[in-house]
């Protein structure tokens, strides 16, 4: 008998098992169809109750839908329901949308036709130029000058304020004094000697310095660090100097040196591979100043991103949280009315926003001057490092192009890559997205 | 006249039945793949209402863009380890099973456990506590029993630690699926085929293993490689959750869904590449079809 008549042999006996099976069990695929109904029954009841991000049955009749990234620090949701729930004219329904990727989730809803009404996010110029969001020049007018300069310039978009700034958020280098100390070290202020640091102060227990998991947080700090710029005035591409070229090759150099926090279970932006001692340094925020402090007491410094070469400076991230009103919002006069009543009323829920919870400083003059706790020790050097170093948001600079620079972190400094390759496919990125906003 | 009333009445239970379902065909995929090629033909960024019609345009930027056609080589280096390497492994949990003469039943629910978990948590769990990196993750401490230094097993491309790590993920979440079909196929092989090979004088253990339960196991074993590549042409969880801002490890599902729904909001681009994507899949498919003869009905032979 030749193979191939015995295969076909085989499955069909194969097949009569199949079948007899299935026969066998003739019942039990009836009690599966009603048990789906069933459950498909659920789902529908289920569906009556879920959150559908629309008002139960509010007294007003009137809801509002807001969009919230989940922030690390504990009670802030709870404050954010708090305020919501205190506005009166309309049920506020907060999404409190948790994960690494709330732009994302926040993109893609902005299109659809069940948009928040509004949302915290970063002033960037694409939003504006597809009619995503609208002006608050009217709501905002009367508080205008009581804002710091930079938060109004950053939110204002061919001539007209788009967004109520809430918090404004320093991200710096975090250093354990005593660590420094027994080491013979100073407080590191090139990058060169940031890398001879986490060098030194890397122990079988202890990294010596954590950038994040990715490292593309210092993407923004390690261009200004260089002596340049994101853009020029006139919206070209400025990031792509020598130095920076230089800066990345150094950059990899730490990170093969070993002395680098890899792959740890929290990211940057939690201070808690900091506060467990897994490193000695660590690139974080102010709002963790106070969990912190509650970790190491005054065993703790900060410092600046270093200046990457002999020619650069300095540099910080002055980033923060901005409200926004999508133009999509079912009642866009109601919309801003909530805006202008939380982010510009009501002073004293802004104050616990700010301080409540993490440090943020107040982006109003007149609440950053009754803020006590910013006012001493480690949180008032932190102010004055974002007053003399700090570099507010860019609008122009979106997000797009924000990715397209990370994506050189990966290449030239997780990877292999050579940097000016690098940043020559980031070029072209930003280019088309330049050419895409500003002809 | 008989036959037209039994032809119609068979004809509304054929509307009845499959009505619904085409319904939602229709609204669901195909209006979908409609738009999609038209949004293919257009520049349409942050919109899927657009104006500007370019023609072919994102095709040639999708088919230029390194990319994406990194992606595909992506994929296809996943397909080609995790296929294999998932059809020996539960094949092996399968004939082990099958071995056992008592508590068979426990075993089986507790390798076809993890086949109830999601992609996400399993991902956020080997993440965060197997393949962490610092010293107390699950796999640097039994690195350290032997001295080994600690590993960043997602950081750094090179050497590429992080295939270990995801496809060991989806090792541990499928294998025991596969594990159930292979089992059913074992206890399928009727017994006197194996008297008669031990007859014939065929040794125990590999001899037969090779020559009667492996081809016996032809049809299951097609299939379930089959199954194997759909998943992982549909693999996007794990790459997701665990390769966070790389520009390497992305298949063309994570790709694409950077382009179309993430910060760039390209749905022109996006939907050009979705559709190149389909157009490979049904190729794929016809070409396996052809090979592995998979679908070819019996009265064909």
């Amino acid at each position: 008998m030749s193979a191939p008549g015995r295969e076909s042999e085989n499955s069909r006996d194969t097949r009569g098992g199949d079948s007899s099976g299935v026969n066998s069990t003739a019942w039990d695929r009836r009690s599966v169809l009603r048990a789906a109904g069933g459950l498909a029954a659920l789902g529908a009841l289920s569906a009556c109750g879920s959150n559908t991000g629309r008002p139960v049955g509010g007294s007003s009749g009137k809801g509002l839908t807001q969009y919230f990234h989940a922030y690390g620090e504990a009670g802030t949701e709870q404050a954010i329901r708090r305020y919501a729930k205190d506005f009166g004219k309309a049920e506020v329904t907060t999404q409190w949308i948790t994960g690494t990727n709330f732009e994302s989730k926040l993109f893609s809803a902005l299109l659809s036709s069940d948009a928040p009404d509004v949302f915290e996010f970063h002033p960037q110029i694409h939003m504006v130029k597809a009619r995503q969001i609208v002006p608050l020049d009217d709501i905002i007018a009367p508080v205008k000058d009581d804002f710091h300069a930079a938060d109004i310039a950053s939110h204002t978009m061919d001539g007209k304020i788009w967004g109520i700034r809430m918090i404004d958020d320093p991200k710096f280098l975090y250093y354990r004094k005593s660590l420094l100390e027994k080491a013979g070290l100073e407080p590191p202020t090139t990058l060169d000697a940031l890398i001879e640091a986490a060098a030194k102060l890397t122990t079988d227990k202890v990294k010596g310095l954590y950038l994040g998991n990715n490292l593309s947080d210092i993407a923004r700090p390690m261009v200004w660090s260089s002596g340049a710029e994101l853009l020029t005035p006139t919206n070209e591409i400025a990031y792509h100097t020598d130095e920076l070229v230089t800066g990345l090759r150094t950059l990899r150099t730490l990170f093969t040196s070993g002395s680098l926090l890899l792959d740890a279970p929290a990211d940057y932006w939690d201070p808690s591979a900091f506060n467990q001692g897994l490193t000695a340094m660590q690139w974080c925020g102010m709002w963790a100043m106070p969990a912190i402090q509650k970790a190491h007491g005054d065993d703790v410094g900060i410092i600046p991103f270093p200046k990457v070469t002999d020619t650069g400076r300095p540099s910080l991230i002055n980033g923060g949280w901005s409200m926004f009103v999508s133009s999509k919002a079912k009642d866009v006069d109601l919309a801003k009315e909530y805006v202008k009543w939380l982010w510009l009323d009501r002073t004293d829920y802004q104050q616990d926003w700010c301080l409540g919870y993490g440090f943020h400083i107040p982006p109003r003059k007149s609440l950053a001057a009754k803020a006590d706790q910013l006012k001493q020790g480690l949180a008032a050097e932190g102010v004055a490092l974002s007053e003399r170093y700090g570099h507010y948001d860019n609008p122009a600079f979106t997000q797009a192009m924000l990715n397209a620079l990370e994506g050189v972190i990966a290449d030239s400094v997780r990877d292999d890559k050579d940097p000016e390759a690098a940043l020559d496919t980031c070029d072209k990125k930003v280019r088309r997205e330049l050419t895409t906003l500003f002809g | 006249m008989a036959r037209t009333s039994v032809n119609k009445a068979t004809a509304r239970s054929f509307w009845l039945f499959t009505g619904p379902f085409l319904i939602g065909l229709i609204v669901f995929v195909y209006v979908p793949i409609g738009w999609s090629a038209w949004l293919s033909l257009f520049e349409a960024r942050s919109t899927v209402t657009p104006t500007t019609f370019v023609g072919l345009d994102n095709y040639v930027q999708m088919l230029t863009d390194e990319a994406f056609v990194d992606s595909l080589v992506t994929f296809t280096v996943f397909a080609a380890i995790v296929t294999p390497v998932t059809w020996a492994f539960s094949l092996t949990l399968a004939l082990m099973v099958n071995r056992l003469r008592f508590m068979r039943a426990f075993f089986r629910s507790v390798f076809f456990l993890p086949t109830a978990c999601s992609f996400v948590a399993a991902s956020l769990i080997w993440k965060m506590s197997v393949f962490s990196g610092v010293r107390f993750g699950l796999a640097n401490t039994v690195l350290g029993w032997f001295g080994i230094d600690n590993i960043a097993w997602l950081a750094s491309p090179d050497p590429p630690w992080y295939w270990l790590v995801i496809v060991t993920v989806r090792l541990w979440l499928q294998s025991g699926f596969y594990m159930i079909l292979f089992l059913a196929a074992l206890q399928n092989i009727p017994p006197s085929l194996y008297e008669a090979a031990a007859i014939d004088g065929a040794e125990r253990g590999w001899q037969t293993f090779r020559y009667i339960t492996l081809p016996q196991l032809r049809a299951t074993s097609t299939a379930v490689i089959l199954l194997l590549l759909i998943a992982a042409y549909q693999a996007f969880d794990e790459f997701f959750n665990l390769l966070a801002k790389t520009t390497w490890g992305r298949p063309p599902l994570v790709e694409l869904y950077f382009t179309a729904l993430g910060e760039n909001q390209d749905y022109g681009r996006g939907s050009a590449g979705a559709l190149i994507l389909t157009v490979l899949i049904c190729v794929v498919t016809l070409l396996q079809g052809k090979f592995l003869g998979f679908g070819r009905g019996e009265e064909e032979k």
